[in-house]
């Protein structure tokens, strides 16, 4: 389909309906981001469509001046499946929370990009229950105490990015609500993706869950605990650089190490697109309880068929191969197997 | 052999009209050795034949070939499959027993017959598994080599029946079965296992001899179906014709049958089952729309021949995607139908239970999706192979929250072609969610389709939302007056973008309301453009109109009711049949309908779920009967219960269960 050249700005991405978050809600980052970002796709806003599920982070579709469906709980990227699949003409975005993607929604969410449906999915994750006021979630670490678990959590949390990595995901990235300009560049490159793009957002619940990227945002700290992902570029991290990611000494994976002691040709050079999910895995598995080492930006951006167009060759075949008009095959089916007259 | 016929059949005439084709004598009915003994050939108008084995033993098969075999002779048939939920049940045992029963006839039928002529028992198992459903008189050949003490003792018989006098009431025929096929086939180079595998068509010669069917089309199905096996084309044609020539040459067997053709109404025809008919029935849908289908499915028993069928019909540009999950399943379908597709999903009971909030979704979407319950007898994993009707107050009742959809079932297996187009025909009109009630029975049942002409089906095309439809505006939940219905308004249509959800919507605009008039108005509107859904009246079958007793139906129980009622009729007592397709709504005439009749009887395959409906809504005291066991009533049943209630002799056992539960 031929694009239709649309010079349009962030206020075209609003709707007229009032947006209800919580004052303070990292979701109005992300939602002034997205909305900014929007008009450099270059595409209509009728052919973009936001599908979410149930969340405090699943309101969004009622903000964007698009298409979009505010569906059930966890079952977004199934309907989105759908949608995609029977429209490839359609850009379609998921929004979706920790609770809503990794809890109740586990199961589509990894069939979705297993078989790498071409969705975009934003992933939410302030590791609380925010719309229901402040259970643990899927993501909350071991130990925390809320509502539920007053005596803290027994559960271990799921890390989204490794297990979108599990799934075999072609596209997995991480970004944080509060860095505009590192979002929009996310935001971009899954924009730009064919295939699944899971993008783990971490976003900040004021009310429920306040502080808990504090060591990622805060200018003391960000820069010795975030290691950022720029392809090409060797991993070194710390204010003074004074860290790098290096493959562990006979082991299978990667480790954090001091820049000095290391070669410099043994300082892993980031590679987003290679073939096998097991480098980025690697990468996933290097943050610590306490935040440190964590790894934002892209960490695995792989060519891979998509669900939809492998779909849509198999519809496009058999349909070009037809013969007769859809009424006359029809006719011809029903006479199909043994058949006989009565006069 | 006896000559049983379904009394009440018909005018006598026409029975002895000769059929069309004038009988049997077809060229591919000719022995096959024309220097065979003559046989004394005797004419007939019904049989019922049931070929029971073990799992392994092919008998679905041997009985599909035998009905094609009949079908081409124009006789009228019914089927019924039965079968165990286990692929391969340990072997010689009861509950290994698989079965095929065929009835056909030389007139109309509507069952597949309560009783059968004629047993083919393939090992110790099948006889004792089928041999209580026999009338005395009947036909029973047995496969000897499998009346082994062995084999005896696992069903626990203490003496072998073949030699104790306990078939006496019989005529039984010993045929030592797999020995005389290895040896027919010895000549052919076919291992001894292929060759002890091909007895089933040694058995289905023998019957197609019996019964002089054509056997052109077996002959061509067995090339087909191993056409990269040559050698097992060989063995198992080999084995037909061994069987066939056996019954032209044995003694044992002095009669050959003929069964005239049944006079039915001109036109072509094919054999179809209900999830054939209903995969058709999909894709005329979808052709006569104009509209992609999506089907969303997760396999399920015994719904998923229908994902099979429909994932061979891409060039209708049918995308059939097999989910990760039943929800999964649904969730797609609406998301397909969001953007412009006629959304599907396939499944039987318990998919139906976790598809609930999915379909209360698409009911507060108010867009278009097929939903198709192949029930099953549940709950939970219940009896997956076997039928049963106890889904209904699932599909009126199940899901949260007010959330009334349309309902229809199919009452016979050609009959699921046309409720698929109708239940296709309701979801695209009233952009809503309808719920297709098939069975068991009805879906793995078949009998005669007369094939309709693709221009005389219905015109399902639907109108696109493609602009405003306020003025300057557009308002996704503005509504049609005449259907209620609120425009389809699908993503890719500049100008219309919109959000819709599963939270309350205000009327019109479609934006989230809390407001609690707003909700009631909602819920009642709702539930009102389901309700003004136009649905055809109820008919009323009563040839005399003088019966004083309704038999109300739905579903697939239509053909027993019916064959109940003939035999009724020809005994001199009136009675009147009804039966329904739409569930909800109920047809507009029913409440007349019922109020005209002293009494009305309201046989289900579950524990009266339909009558509570009927009482509830029309303050009737109507009469359940009810059964579960996971198979069809029979007519003689039905007929002895419906000859009490028209006697005057209620059956109070079922009046107190209803008073008790009800």
């Amino acid at each position: 389909m031929a694009e239709i050249p649309v010079k349009l700005t962030q206020k075209d991405f609003k709707s007229d309906q009032e947006v209800r978050w919580c004052p303070g809600c990292g979701d109005y980052a992300i939602l002034a981001a997205l909305q900014g970002f929007m008009p450099e796709l270059g595409i209509p806003r009728e052919r973009i469509v936001f599908v979410s599920g149930i969340g405090c982070s699943s309101r969004f579709p009622y903000y964007m001046n698009t298409y979009g469906m505010h569906s059930i709980h966890g079952r977004a990227p199934a309907i989105a499946t759908g949608l995609s699949v029977s429209r490839p003409d359609l850009a379609v975005w998921v929004v979706t929370g920790d609770g809503d993607a990794l809890s109740i929604g586990g199961n589509h969410l990894i069939h979705a990009l297993r078989r790498n449906v071409n969705l975009k999915i934003l992933l939410f994750n302030n590791r609380i229950y925010g719309l229901t006021k402040g259970q643990y979630s899927p993501t909350s670490e071991l130990g925390k105490i809320t509502k539920s678990t007053p005596s803290g959590s027994t559960d271990s949390p799921f890390n989204p990015v490794s297990l979108a990595l599990g799934a075999e995901a072609s596209f997995v990235a991480r970004t944080i609500d509060s860095d505009r300009k590192h979002l929009q560049s996310v935001l971009r490159a899954a924009a730009e993706h064919e295939g699944s793009a899971l993008v783990e957002i971490y976003q900040n619940c004021n009310i429920f869950n306040d502080g808990a990227f504090d060591q990622l945002k805060d200018a003391d700290t960000r820069d010795d605990y975030l290691i950022r992902l720029e392809h090409g570029q060797p991993l070194t991290f710390g204010h003074e650089g004074q860290w790098c990611v290096a493959r562990t000494a006979g082991g299978f994976g990667l480790e954090v190490r001091p820049t000095e002691a290391v070669a410099a040709t043994d300082i892993v050079t980031h590679d987003v697109t290679i073939a096998d999910p097991s480098y980025a895995f690697a990468l996933s598995r290097l943050p610590q309880p306490d935040l440190r080492n964590t790894p934002i930006g892209v960490f695995r951006s792989a060519a891979r068929p998509t669900y939809d167009r492998l779909v849509t060759e198999q519809i496009d075949h058999a349909v070009t191969g037809r013969n007769a008009t859809p009424e006359d095959e029809l006719a011809a089916l029903l006479r199909s197997g043994d058949t006989w007259t009565i006069n | 052999m006896t000559e049983q016929k379904e009394s009440g059949q018909l005018t006598p005439g026409l029975r002895d009209e000769p059929g069309p084709l004038g009988g049997p004598g077809q060229s591919a009915a000719t022995p096959l050795d024309p220097d065979g003994p003559a046989k004394r050939v005797e004419r007939l108008d019904r049989v019922i034949i049931r070929f029971a084995g073990d799992s392994g033993d092919g008998m679905q098969l041997t009985g599909d070939r035998f009905t094609s075999e009949t079908a081409q002779l124009g006789n009228d048939i019914s089927t019924l499959p039965n079968f165990p939920a286990e692929i391969r049940a340990p072997a010689g045992t009861l509950p290994g027993v698989s079965s095929f029963q065929v009835h056909f006839a030389d007139y109309d039928i509507l069952t597949p017959g309560d009783s059968p002529n004629v047993l083919v028992a393939m090992n110790p198992a099948a006889l004792k598994a089928n041999v209580g459903d026999l009338p005395a008189g009947a036909t029973v050949i047995v496969n000897t080599d499998e009346f082994t003490p062995r084999n005896l003792k696992k069903v626990g018989y203490a003496a072998n029946p073949l030699e104790d006098g306990s078939l006496d009431a019989y005529a039984v025929h010993p045929v030592a079965l797999a020995s005389m096929t290895i040896g027919a086939l010895a000549v052919h180079e076919v291992s001894k296992k292929d060759a002890e595998r091909a007895k089933n068509m040694f058995a289905l010669g023998l019957l197609s001899w019996m019964y002089s069917r054509p056997y052109d089309s077996t002959m061509r199905f067995l090339e087909k179906k191993f056409a990269k096996r040559p050698d097992l084309v060989t063995a198992n044609v080999a084995a037909f014709k061994a069987g066939w020539n056996y019954g032209e040459t044995a003694e044992a067997f002095a009669v050959r049958y003929e069964i005239a053709p049944a006079t039915m109404p001109a036109g072509d025809y094919r054999n179809i089952t209900g999830n054939g008919a209903l995969a058709l029935g999909l894709v005329a849908a979808t052709v006569r729309s104009g509209l992609p289908m999506f089907l969303g499915a997760y396999p399920i028993t015994p719904a998923s021949d229908i994902l099979h069928e429909l994932s061979k019909h891409k060039r209708f540009g049918i995308v059939t995607m097999q989910a990760e999950d039943e929800i999964a399943a649904v969730g797609a379908a609406v998301g397909a139908s969001y953007g412009g597709s006629l959304g599907v999903t396939t499944t039987s009971g318990p998919g139906v239970a976790l598809k609930g909030e999915t379909i209360s979704l698409a009911i507060m979407l108010e867009l278009p999706l097929v939903v198709i319950d192949v029930q099953r007898a549940g709950p939970s994993t219940g009896l997956p192979t076997k039928t049963e009707q106890a889904d209904l107050n699932m599909a009126l009742f199940g899901r949260h929250g007010e959330a009334p959809l349309a309902v229809i079932a199919p009452r016979s297996p050609a009959d699921c072609f046309d409720a698929a187009i109708e239940a296709a025909r309701i979801a695209l009109t009233y952009r809503t969610p309808v719920m297709l009630l098939s069975d068991n029975y009805v879906a793995n049942g078949s009998e005669p389709w007369r094939l309709p002409d693709v221009a005389d089906l219905p015109d399902l095309r639907v109108d696109f939302a493609t602009g405003p439809n306020e003025g300057e505006k557009f308002l996704p939940y503005l509504r049609d007056p005449q259907t209620l219905a609120r425009p389809w308004a699908v993503p890719g249509t500049p100008g219309l973008e919109h959000r819709i959800g599963g939270l309350e919507k205000a009327d019109r605009t479609g934006d989230i309301s809390y407001d609690p008039a707003n909700h009631d108005h909602m819920v009642r509107i709702r539930a009102a453009r389901i309700a003004a859904i136009p649905v055809p009246d109820v008919e009323v079958e009563d040839p005399a109109g003088a019966a004083r007793v309704l038999v109300l139906g739905w579903g697939s129980t239509y053909g027993p009711i019916g064959a109940a009622c003939r035999t009724l009729r020809q005994r001199g007592l009136d009675i009147a049949q009804a039966h329904l397709r739409h569930l909800s709504p109920l047809p507009a005439n029913l409440g007349d309908v019922l109020a005209g009749y002293e009494r009305v009887v309201i046989p289900e395959m579950n524990l009266g779920q339909l009558a509570h409906v009927i009482r509830a809504r029309y303050l009737v005291d109507a009469i359940p009967y009810n059964q579960v066991r996971g198979l069809p009533f029979t007519a003689a049943e039905l007929e002895s219960m419906l000859t009490g209630v028209v006697s005057g002799v209620l059956p109070e056992t079922y009046r107190e269960e209803v008073v008790n539960n009800g």
